[in-house]
């Protein structure tokens, strides 16, 4: 029994990402047609080169007819997948274990999500019949305790960390702006985001992810065939993925100071890539930046810094895009926005682009020592959660 | 002799200044204050609480659950099945609802002292009317709830020496269904019906008592008519009439006599004789006397701690918690009903709030499990635990102002239970800035929301009152 990953068997050999923002007007089916074309330009294939899909949708569509139909496919597999705010990469984890094994020569992973139709703000999933004891309370206010928790058990006073995970939005307002892609792209000053008003615990609104409508898609070949379709194709080196027990709503041994699932999964994958130091071994990481306490923790969870130091880490300036280990250079689920579905993909999207130094020179991050990046998906809550966790690089080996 | 074995009375936390209704409205109102319901209470919620206070001093099993109320939760389906599965009584326990009059309470109470075996009456009630209107400000929300039984199935702490009823039809009070208010005719009508019917049903009363009006020691009087229960209360030759709580809590209507007998229970010595008397379309009158065993009866936690731990809600508020006025919610899609399939198979957790505990690892699991979060427990190696009753302290908790709820914002903290166990839970009965790490907190039976008319009832927690 392990977990031995397919590291260097599948390389990803074109990508599409739509613009993340309010699309009044566009539907489920054109955001689709848009990042998969724009994947098989990419690629340089067809869509009847493509042998089987995997979409990825939170609530915006029920099985592979979402997809099928808009693009008219033909006789082909196409299984819809699900895994709350990691869907778009489980999508990609499962159509790269498919072509590892045989079973198809190329494979695509799609992820859409239409947030703005439902007339709500924010995210809100239909619940399926309960029986009425669930808790009441949103993902910001669950994620909210994450800051006293992380102020008593390190002794950081509240008010400076406080601005320490503003100055996380902060960074990644910084990135959006240079990213043409990315649903906000103005700087937002962290003195400004403290002096809001508290929608969840000491969060404004501020603190919380972009709520955009968006599609983005990843081809992917056995690594063997990627330089028929690619000079330049993205080997996946680990795919790793832990959903929890929930025992950390029970367990009066948690704290709020840690996710144990993205922990497990950054772990795994570190062993499937061979990877012992990930801050020395990394050039980059897009992580799951739902709340700015969340970024956070996680630098501590992945093993990018020491427990109990990350907020010295941001102040310090570590995760800047032009810092030591920069994070989210795309702007992240702050600032490119998060449609659920599709942000695993546009995770992977900006590796596709930075580690191929591909993003452009106004952002493009430096690849001199490193050229491994890690891309982290979490969906549910504190105590409750699921993880994915993948790394790439553009060389086999 | 049958009698009372325990009893208690519950009171909500929150207060109405009865000033405040004049200052908003220019009109209405008067001085102290009435007891208001929560928005996520009803007189379901309310009997739940009484009937725990009211079982908890005691070993005793009831055999019956009597309801009463008029302004039930549902209309067609029993109120009293809630309160039921709240209390984890055995499916044999019947449970019904008088329903609808004012008068149901006290004679679901007269009944029982006249029926066989243990039988728990649950009588609570939510009084209003239209703002500025005399009953707005003199009614009151509460509860009483009374195990009524013989020696044989606890000790009596209050027998029944006798008891009367006179009864005739008239129109004095009435409320349509639905309706918001109470309708009342000319008041001196109602006053020439009712000293009649009081003296009559007084004298018979103590006629079957074997007593004289001049060896009661207290008389509770209380009824749907003001002045009459005023004047009556006069005339009855007793020692004292009890205090009837109108400067703090208002008339509780059809829990009135019950939560008013309470609170005289509590301060009562052994031997004391106490006549109820209740004045709705007709009268009702029993004569009790204390025994010795009430010297060694402890209250799950007296009325008078109640009252005094109370906590104003302004006037605004209270509208709209009684739904006279309409805010703008979030904009947020509202909660979905529960199903009731669902609901059924947790009824345990959902009602009764009893978890499942690992027979190994002691771990609690809330809601219970069948799989453990430790390995050492095989699966379904889990013991039932009941958690209704055990305290718990605040860890951490937040302010959620973004989710949907009645009346925001949602207060919301992970508690750890009195000998191991936690659950993120929902805080009611609080001030938002005034939620502490390491508080005490219990939990409280309530209605979470309603949906497509269906009541949606959960366990929340409340800062631990006072005597609890």
């Amino acid at each position: 029994m392990a977990s031995h990953g397919i590291k260097d068997q599948v390389a990803i050999i074109g990508m599409g990402c739509t613009q993340f923002r309010e699309h009044w007007d566009k539907g489920v089916d054109d955001l689709l047609i848009d990042s998969a074309t724009a994947a098989f330009d990419s690629a340089g294939v067809s869509k009847d080169d493509v042998d089987a899909f995997w979409l990825g949708t939170a609530s915006s569509g029920m099985s592979g007819l979402t997809l099928s139909q808009p693009l008219k496919l033909e006789g082909k597999p196409v299984t819809r997948v699900e895994n709350f705010c990691a869907t778009g990469s489980e999508a990609l984890r499962q159509a790269s274990y498919a072509v590892a094994s045989g079973a198809y020569d190329m494979a695509m992973a799609i992820g859409v999500e239409k947030i703005k139709d439902s007339g709500y703000q924010g995210l809100n999933a239909a619940p399926a019949p309960h029986d009425g004891t669930k808790r009441n309370l949103t993902a910001a206010a669950m994620y909210s305790l994450v800051l006293p928790a992380y102020s008593a058990r390190y002794g950081v006073d509240e008010d400076e960390l406080r601005m320490v995970v503003a100055k996380v939005a902060e960074k990644n307002h910084r990135n959006g702006v240079l990213n043409p892609l990315a649903q906000f792209r103005r700087e937002m000053p962290a003195e400004k985001i403290c002096e809001m008003a508290s929608v969840a615990g000491r969060l404004s609104v501020f603190d919380c992810s972009g709520v955009a409508d968006g599609s983005a898609a990843a081809i992917v070949v056995r690594a063997e065939d990627a330089h028929k379709y690619c000079d330049d194709p993205l080997y996946i080196k680990a795919l790793s993925f832990v959903s929890g027990t929930g025992g950390g709503l029970i367990d009066p041994d948690y704290d709020y100071t840690t996710f144990p699932e993205c922990e497990m999964a950054g772990a795994d994958a570190y062993r499937q890539a061979g990877i012992d130091d990930p801050r020395s071994a990394l050039a980059m990481a897009e992580v799951h930046d739902c709340f700015t306490p969340t970024e956070m923790v996680l630098m501590e969870d992945l093993g990018f810094c020491e427990r109990g130091t990350a907020w010295k880490e941001v102040l310090a300036g570590t995760f800047e895009r032009t810092g030591d280990m920069p994070i989210n250079t795309d702007g992240g689920l702050k600032a490119f926005g998060h449609p659920v579905g599709a942000s695993g993909l546009r995770m992977h999207y900006e590796c596709w682009l930075q580690l191929r130094n591909k993003a452009g020179e106004d952002r493009q991050i430096d690849l001199s020592t490193r050229n491994l990046g890690l891309v982290h998906n979490l969906g549910g809550y504190p105590g409750e959660m699921v993880s994915f966790v993948s790394i790439l690089g553009p060389e086999l080996g | 002799m049958r009698g009372i074995i325990s009893f208690g009375g519950y009171v909500p936390y929150r207060r109405l200044d009865r000033s405040a209704i004049a200052a908003v409205m220019g009109k209405g109102g008067g001085r102290g204050t009435r007891s208001v319901a929560s928005y996520d209470e009803d007189t379901t919620t309310m009997g739940v609480e009484a009937a725990r206070l009211a079982l908890r001093p005691v070993d005793a099993e009831p055999r019956a659950l009597w309801f009463a109320t008029a302004d039930p939760a549902y209309l067609e389906k029993t109120n009293a099945t809630a309160i039921h599965a709240a209390l984890r009584l055995d499916t044999s326990v019947g449970a019904l609802d008088f329903g609808g009059a004012v008068r149901s309470g006290i004679g679901a109470l007269r009944t029982a002292l006249d029926a066989k075996g243990p039988t728990m009456v649950v009588t609570a009630d939510i009084r209003g009317g239209l703002p500025t209107g005399a009953d707005e400000a003199a009614g009151g929300d509460g509860a009483a709830a009374f195990l009524i039984g013989t020696e044989d199935d606890g000790p009596v702490v209050a027998e029944l020496l006798g008891s009367a009823s006179a009864t005739e039809e008239f129109v004095d009070r009435w409320r349509q269904p639905g309706s918001p208010s109470t309708g009342q005719w000319e008041e001196r009508f109602g006053e020439t019906r009712y000293g009649p019917l009081t003296t009559q049903a007084w004298k018979e009363a103590l006629g079957t008592a074997g007593v004289e009006a001049a060896d009661v020691d207290v008389a509770v009087v209380t009824g749907t008519h003001g002045r009459a229960v005023k004047r009556v209360a006069g005339q009855l030759g007793v020692a004292r009439v009890a205090d009837d709580l109108a400067a703090e809590v208002g008339n509780t209507g059809t829990a009135h006599p019950g939560l008013v007998l309470a609170n005289e229970l509590e301060q009562a010595e052994p031997g004391q004789t106490i006549g109820v008397v209740m004045l709705a379309d007709g009268v009702e009158v029993l004569i009790l006397r204390t025994t010795e065993a009430l010297a060694e009866f402890t209250p799950g936690s007296p009325v008078a701690d109640q009252i005094a731990d109370g906590a104003e809600v302004s006037y605004a508020t209270f509208l709209q918690w009684r739904e006279m006025i309409q805010v703008q919610p979030p904009n947020r899609p509202e909660p979905t009903r529960p199903s009731s399939s669902a609901a059924a198979r947790a009824q345990d957790w959902k009602y009764g709030f009893v978890g499942s505990r690992g027979t190994e690892s002691g771990t609690l699991h809330l809601p219970p499990a069948r799989v453990s979060i430790r390995p050492e427990d095989e699966l379904d190696a889990m013991d039932p635990a009941p958690m209704a009753d055990i305290g718990a302290t605040v860890v951490t908790f937040t302010i959620d102002r973004l989710v949907y709820s009645v009346s925001p914002p949602v207060v919301f903290a992970v508690v750890d239970f009195d000998g191991g166990g936690r659950l993120p839970v929902e805080l009611t009965d609080v001030e938002p800035d005034a939620v502490r790490i390491g508080q005490r907190v219990e939990m409280t039976f309530r209605r979470l929301y309603e949906a497509e008319g269906i009541n949606n009832y959960f366990w929340k927690a409340r800062p631990a009152r006072s005597g609890q």
